[in-house]
């Protein structure tokens, strides 16, 4: 057990815990609103942060070229995420090409910017598919910062999310600030993926704020249950991962992703061998 | 009676909409409509498809911006804050539900608003109650998306009731609902409208909400065409698959012609 007693490792671990526990957290209201896709997207665009970040860093000669990288991905994500919120509520007719132009011209500027400012293939591939095992303390606490934020305001509001994710015309109704909650979903997807982003990486954070809740939907009837059995397959998701990944080289962001897509297979399986017994049951009741 | 009143400046009207213009996708759908309620003598919007009447409740409720005209509830202006006084009920459940949710969590979202973004301590107690007024109690845990549509339909009729709403505004409530439920929702309204309750509703016909109703505005292409007694079931509305066969003491009798709403304008 001396592993548990490494820094690495426990860094690595916190890391996989917090985002584990958060991705699903928004990815519930997505998956409700039907925009799981969403995610995806944004993860595109945070890409172009990270790449703006890395040119400034570079040209504000920073020891650490990375240093700007998240703050990068922040605001790109977050001014991503309220364009597209803006031209859902205003039933804008061209938002689709509008989001592939924005998703596009995200990642490919991304990976143009980061090889001009002197980032190697290794670099770009960390921020593609994650690169956990280079956590650093600094990391850590980034994370626990905005885990902190979705923890508080993505479970504090949950009631209020619920009600326009579920219900828009009827939130309207309620006097409820549908546009202030409609962009508070919208930021924090937004954050999600950039706290996600070192964990599973931009092309993949999507399917860890998606995945953790199809599965669980399959297992409950109540839109609470589906987050809280969200949050927990996310946290066991990330840390078998991860904990694989210590005895096995393989690629953590891309082996979290695989073993979610596994476990939705069994459970959907699982769940539509129960439907057929029953009406196998049903059926011999009847004759 | 309700001419009278609804002239009182003493009483204020539950709901004043005049001159209500609304454009939806470039296309102006209401050309200033005039719609008043008051306390106790509820309302029915009628006319065909397409001629705004969900537009029209919906612009009332605040889910569509006006291009023109006022809206007053209780006499002031519809704002977030007037919006306590007011119960909805959508035609159908929104577009959500791409996960599950409990006809409690359903209902529970009624009791938010403008000032509490979270429920009430007694929220469970008075979700479960509201499900038990429209006799769909039991269903309280039940996933919303595997409950037939009258049974829907209760749940969104509860999930306006448990705000205890003065204004109650529903879009065609009755539709594709089966008769127990129909039932159900007709001895709701009426407890509501003997409580002093206001009630917009949006009806196709009147069907078994005829005893209800004394007063109707009915709308052509955006534009009111008839304000006073609710105009008859017409054409395939009369048919016997329309029927049924509750008692209709309090009605008056339907008007000689198809058009007698027109002549008496």
């Amino acid at each position: 057990m001396s592993l548990l007693t490494d820094p690495l490792v426990q860094r690595m671990l916190l890391v996989a815990i917090m985002v584990g526990a958060t991705a699903p957290i928004v990815g519930t209201y997505l998956v409700h609103r039907r925009m799981a896709l969403l995610g995806d997207g944004i993860g595109h665009v945070a890409l172009a942060g990270v790449a703006a970040g890395w040119l400034a860093g570079s040209w504000a000669d920073l020891a650490d070229q990375d240093a700007l990288a998240i703050p990068g991905a922040i605001v790109f994500a977050i001014t991503g995420a309220v364009v597209i919120e803006r031209m859902r509520a205003r039933g804008i007719a061209a938002a689709d090409v509008i989001m592939a132009v924005m998703f596009y011209g995200g990642i490919a500027s991304g990976v143009l910017l980061i090889s001009a400012a002197g980032g190697s293939n290794a670099n770009l591939m960390g921020y593609l598919f994650g690169s956990i095992s280079t956590v650093s303390w600094n990391d850590v606490w980034v994370t626990v910062g905005l885990s902190v934020v979705i923890l508080v305001v993505g479970l504090g509001l949950r009631p209020s999310l619920f009600a326009v994710t579920h219900d828009q015309e009827f939130a309207y109704s309620t006097g409820l600030p549908v546009s202030a909650l409609n962009m508070v979903v919208a930021v924090l997807s937004a954050v999600t993926i950039t706290a996600s982003m070192r964990v599973v990486g931009v092309l993949l954070v999507s399917g860890l704020m998606i995945l953790p809740v199809a599965i669980s939907q399959m297992l409950t009837h109540s839109f609470s249950k589906t987050m809280s059995f969200a949050m927990v397959i996310g946290v066991v998701l990330c840390m078998v991962g991860v904990g694989i990944t210590l005895f096995y080289d393989l690629q953590p962001g891309a082996l979290i992703v695989v073993l979610g897509v596994l476990l939705y297979v069994v459970v959907a399986s699982g769940a539509s061998l129960r439907r057929r017994r029953r009406r196998r049951n049903e059926m011999a009741a009847i004759a | 009676m309700a001419a009278a009143n609804r002239n009182s400046p003493a009483t204020p009207l539950a709901a004043e909409a005049r001159g209500v213009r609304v454009r939806l996708g470039g296309h102006e759908i209401l050309h200033g409509v005039d719609i008043m309620a008051s306390p106790g003598e509820p309302v029915a919007v009628m006319g065909g498809n397409g001629s705004g009447k969900s537009t029209l409740v919906r612009a009332l409720v605040g889910a569509l911006p006006l291009t023109g005209g006022t809206v007053r509830i209780f006499g002031e202006p519809r704002s977030r804050r007037t919006a306590d006084r007011v119960g909805y009920v959508p035609q159908r459940m929104g577009a959500g539900s791409g996960v599950a949710a409990t006809a409690l969590e359903v209902v529970t979202s009624g009791l938010l608003g403008a000032g509490h973004l979270r429920p009430p301590r007694d929220a469970k107690q008075r979700a479960v109650a509201a499900l038990d007024d429209l006799a769909v109690g039991d269903l309280a845990h039940r996933d919303v998306s595997t409950l037939s549509g009258g049974q829907q339909q209760r749940v969104l009729i509860a999930r306006a009731m448990v705000r205890d709403p003065e204004l109650l505004i529903l879009d065609e409530p009755m539709a594709g609902v089966d008769v127990p439920s129909q039932e159900a929702l007709a001895a709701a309204l009426t407890r509501r409208r003997d409580a002093g309750g206001a009630i917009i509703i949006v009806l196709h016909e009147l069907g078994a909400l005829a005893p209800l109703i004394d007063h109707a505005v009915v709308l052509d292409q955006g534009c009111v065409t008839h304000v006073g007694e609710p105009p008859h079931a017409l054409g395939a509305h009369a048919l016997p698959g329309h029927d049924h066969d509750h008692a209709h003491t309090d009605v008056p009798e339907p008007p000689a012609s198809p058009f007698a709403w027109e002549v008496r304008k």
